[in-house]
């Protein structure tokens, strides 16, 4: 007899893994009443710089600290580490994102209830990490001038993915004929109704208002947790 | 380049289901949606590398493309994109960023063989 092919349902989840462990995160986040935000963009687009200008002006008001997923290097840990906020380095090896069970194992020993903002930069990528669920509350994409305006269209599934972004360096622009509408309309293309800060981590010029942001939304879920 | 980390967990799930069905795979079916972050090409390469000495070696990945749908609250219906880089309306360009379908990442099926049993 001629063998038949028959299809079974299976109906799974090939990340359910994942989404299993950043939900269980996302959960003990809540719990403790702390604000989680990752921060994904190309390599080079100034990340690190921005974070380290995050934990420093944040720092006199909140409790702050951040996980840091580098492929090989702790060099980005050093840099943070002069913000005097805890910082832990996540070394990736070869891989190009963070997947949830690395978050949860490095916060490992960590006591998330006294802490208001824990930021996770992800590695340098704007491909690989738009599919993992870290278990955070915001997910912000970066790009700077230099990279060029098409960006969300070069990489539609992480800006859709993304509830923030960040147009950093800002203080470059004039140098490479930055066009700010056109960069604005080709995020807003990828994902209406997104907010966009433009700032400078240099200069801080705009760094308040996003911070301001950032404080609102820290308020926001802590009143929607309490519900 | 994530492509081989999903392809093996799309073979270690299906080697589970066969295992604990007792079947032999033909084929895995997949939807796989244009925001899935997944690109297919690089996905059936890494499934014939993924599969190696394992009991799927020489099974195929059947991939379904999901395109993306969104929602349209002027219109007050679902709506296909034809493009991942403009999330508007096609019919009357609002823009819309309600995603009814495009992040799947699924095993749908398994094709297996089946013996039919030999006449005595």
């Amino acid at each position: 007899m001629r063998p038949e092919p028959r299809l079974i349902e299976v109906r799974k989840n090939v990340l359910k893994q994942n989404d299993v462990v950043a939900r269980s995160l996302r959960d003990r986040f809540r719990y403790a009443g702390v604000f989680v935000v990752s921060l994904v963009s190309s390599p080079g687009s100034g990340k690190t710089a921005f974070l380290e200008k995050t934990l420093t002006f944040l720092r006199p008001n909140y409790r702050v600290a951040a996980l840091v997923g580098d492929l090989a290097t702790e060099n980005d840990a050093s840099r943070l580490a002069r913000s005097e906020a805890p910082v832990k380095q996540i070394t990736t090896g070869t891989l190009c994102h963070l997947e949830a069970a690395m978050v949860q194992s490095a916060l490992d020993g960590w006591d998330l209830n006294q802490l208001d903002f824990l930021f996770i930069e992800n590695v340098g990528n704007l491909v690989c990490p738009s599919s993992y669920d870290l278990g955070e509350d915001l997910r912000l994409v970066l790009m700077s001038v230099t990279e060029g305006e098409d960006k969300p269209l070069k990489y539609p599934t992480i800006f859709n993915s993304a509830d923030v972004t960040v147009v950093t360096k800002v203080d470059l622009a004039v140098a490479v004929e930055f066009s700010w509408e056109t960069a604005y309309n080709n995020i807003l293309a990828v994902r209406p109704g997104m907010p966009v800060f433009k700032l400078s981590a240099k200069t801080g010029e705009g760094m308040e208002e996003y911070l301001r942001f950032l404080a609102a939304r820290l308020i926001e879920s802590r009143q929607a947790a309490a519900v | 380049m994530h492509e081989l980390s999903i392809a093996i967990s799309i073979v270690e799930l299906a080697e589970q289901e066969a295992e604990r069905r007792g079947v032999q795979i033909d084929a895995v079916h997949l939807k796989l949606g244009a925001l899935s972050g997944v690109v297919k090409d690089a996905l059936l390469s890494c499934y014939e590398m993924a599969c190696e000495n394992t009991p799927l070696q020489g099974s195929r990945l059947a991939v379904e493309e999901v395109p993306v749908v969104i929602f349209c609250r002027r219109c007050w219906a679902q709506r296909p994109l034809s493009s991942v880089q403009l999330f508007c309306c096609p019919e009357c360009g609002t823009p819309s960023s309600e995603i009814v379908q495009g992040k799947e990442l699924e095993v749908v099926a398994l094709e297996i063989q089946e013996c039919a049993p030999n006449p005595v």
